[in-house]
């Protein structure tokens, strides 16, 4: 009960502090940032259902399971569910956001380089969650 | 086990005791039932893991399923349990009380715990320990979703029961001569810990019934079919299972203030500091729920304010590392067992927090939510920090409830496998989560970044396995066998062990 208060505590407290207010300020510009979808953005529908991933692009094209997009151009995703919850996921491109049935959620992102890359679910769906997989194409803007 | 091995007394007389020291036993044997059980499951996971493709369990089904008890079984069934145990033992010593508040409230509330055991094993359910709706609703199977949440139901209630026990003792129990402010840490962690419980379970509790009322069909709180919101389950859940967070480190960090002094043979740096960090880590706990809930297509301003509540709490954690730090600090430390593991904890206590800090930012986390890195988060928490801290306690406290000692070489080699293997599993889970791998997944794509960094973490898991048959092995032979305890100092740091008069079978 010896030397409460004293000054190497204040000065590591102040420390954390000071490194917390940090993190949080980094992190407040980032998320501000990626909160702001660009105005062009090209409207993709994402629909999860057990056990797989379905797009319409704003020209009616449909597609199951595979996704392409041309390099360089912004995208929006407007994410729902058809039954339970799901989490849309490109981890390559730190796309992530549930699909919530009765909810319609969005998240952006703007390739830029031609490839492939796994689409995947990553809130718990069931029985098949584990392979409610999909392959996006990246694709060179000119073809 | 323990002193009735001495005198032995026939087992109903120990089943229907309301003494603290019978129900600390009862919780304490049960706890560590549940633990070799939900470990087991572990094990089962990490093997089938080792390799994409089905490796020992057939389908997913049964892997969902067995993560599902895994987690409700360690969480609610081992840790919880194990902190009552600890509290039925030392609580009522702490405040020099003969006995807890309510002592047939106090076995009421332990002989809840099998029956809620039995239904959750009985029943396996597969819905995740969140029990996520509209899943849980629309598609798990029944009767295992019902009775994993009746399971839950009688829990909470047992844990109510206990936290009001727990919270009379203190204030109102100890003894006259006695301030609050001289109460020993441990029971001051009890205290703090027992008041979360009070304010965070009833929001489950209701949460439950809604969604048992939403399965029968006659409710639709959170089926979008019938105008509900699974977010708002999300919010009940994540408000009552976010402060139970620190319902479980907070009194592992109590036993540590147990230990630590003890064995570096100084006083506490600063008790006033310890008492203020649980205060506060209580009061903040309140603050930080929804950032497990970022992904759910929050807005930007409520992300904020969870994130600024998030990382609220770090100081307050921070200073009882400190506490700890600086009580070793210049002590004639020993490092018997008991220390080795309350030193560990408080190492890995450091890296779980940092590694929370980075899910609390909110860019950060959108990288590594629902992957294997939250995975290996919290379980640097609820193994690293909660369950190396309440073994280690077990440890300490082996002679006072056995009057023998525990073999030193065999504890010292438990810690030593459990604590190389808690590395290679969790803080490799990090790196996986980097990767992308989802959690709760029973079959991966043939990554080889996943599979390597998958086959770590099974092997440091077969690691921690056999660490905890050497454990099993230590504590059911020396607490027939070991030799006798100096119960006056046990570990021959100097000072008081608890009250050594004590270490006699109750006598009513």
């Amino acid at each position: 009960m010896s030397g409460h208060s004293s000054w190497p505590e204040w000065i590591y407290v102040g420390v954390v502090i000071a490194l917390m207010v940090w993190v949080g300020a980094e992190a407040w510009e980032a998320e501000r940032l990626v909160d702001h979808v660009p105005a062009d953005a090209e409207v993709i529908k994402v629909t999860g259902q057990q056990w797989f991933w379905s797009f319409e692009h704003e020209d009616g094209t449909k597609e199951i399971g595979e996704l392409h997009v041309k390099a360089g151009k912004a995208y929006k995703f407007e994410i729902e569910s058809k039954d339970v919850n799901h989490s849309f996921n490109i981890h390559d491109y730190v796309v992530l956001m549930d699909a919530v049935p009765g909810r319609v959620n969005t998240v952006w992102f703007a390739p830029t380089e031609v490839g492939q890359h796994d689409i995947q679910c990553r809130e718990y769906c069931g029985l098949i969650h584990y392979n409610m997989r999909g392959t996006l194409y990246v694709e060179d803007p000119s073809s | 086990m323990v002193l009735e091995l001495q005198k032995p007394r026939p087992i109903w007389q120990i089943m229907f005791s309301t003494h603290h020291t019978d129900v600390g036993l009862l919780y304490l044997i049960t706890s560590l039932a549940f633990l070799f059980m939900g470990g087991a499951l572990a094990l089962a996971i990490r093997a089938e893991l080792f390799l994409p493709g089905s490796q020992i369990i057939s389908d997913s089904m049964t892997f969902n399923r067995i993560f599902t008890v895994h987690g409700t079984t360690l969480i609610f069934l081992f840790i919880i349990p194990f902190a009552s145990s600890v509290g039925n033992y030392f609580v009522p010593i702490m405040v020099r009380y003969k006995d807890m508040a309510y002592p047939k409230l106090n076995a009421i509330a332990f002989w809840m715990i099998p029956p809620a055991g039995a239904l959750i094993w009985l029943g396996f359910a597969d819905f995740t320990w969140y029990a996520t709706p509209p899943y849980s609703i629309i598609s798990a199977p029944g009767p295992a979703a019902d009775m994993w949440i009746f399971g839950l139901k009688i829990l909470g209630i047992s844990s109510v029961l206990g936290a009001i026990n727990f919270i009379v003792t203190i204030l109102k129990c100890k003894h006259p001569d006695m301030s609050i402010g001289q109460v020993p840490l441990l029971a001051w962690s009890f205290l703090s810990s027992s008041l979360i419980i009070l304010v965070a379970i009833p929001t489950f509790a209701a949460a439950l019934l809604m969604l048992l009322t939403d399965r029968l069909g006659v409710s639709g709180f959170f089926n979008p079919a019938l105008g509900g919101d699974p977010i708002a389950y999300a919010h009940l859940f994540w408000f009552t299972f976010h402060p139970e967070v620190y319902v479980l480190v907070i009194p592992a960090i109590g036993m540590m203030y147990e230990i630590i002094p003890r064995f570096s043979r100084k006083p506490i740096h600063s008790y006033q500091s310890g008492i203020f960090a649980f205060v506060l880590l209580s009061i903040v706990g309140f603050s930080s729920w929804a950032h497990h809930m970022y992904a759910t297509g929050m807005s930007f301003t409520e992300k904020t304010v969870f994130m600024v509540g998030t990382l609220a709490a770090v100081p307050a954690s921070a200073l009882h590392v400190f506490n700890f730090v600086a009580t070793m600090w210049n002590g004639r430390i020993k490092f018997a067992t008991p220390m080795m593991w309350a030193v560990g904890g408080i190492a890995l206590f450091f890296s779980a927090g940092a590694g929370g800090v980075a899910n609390a930012a909110m860019p950060l986390d959108f990288q590594t939510h629902d992957s294997y890195w939250v995975v290996g988060h919290f379980h640097l928490f609820v193994m690293g920090t909660i369950a190396f801290g309440s073994i280690g306690f077990l440890y300490y406290m082996f002679p006072y409830v056995t009057g023998r000692m525990y073999n030193e070489k065999m504890g010292k080699l438990h810690f030593v496998m459990s604590f190389i293997g808690t590395v290679m599993v969790f803080f490799t889970q990090h790196v996986l989560g980097l990767y992308g791998m989802p959690r709760r997944i029973f079959d991966y794509p043939p990554i080889p970044e996943w599979i390597a960094m998958n086959q770590i973490a099974s092997v440091g898991a077969m690691i921690i396995g056999v660490s905890m048959v050497i454990f099993l092995a230590n504590m059911i032979y020396s607490s027939g066998k070991g030799k006798l305890a100096n119960t006056e100092d046990p570990f021959g740091v100097g000072g008081k062990y608890y009250y050594p008069f004590e270490v006699k079978n109750p006598s009513h």
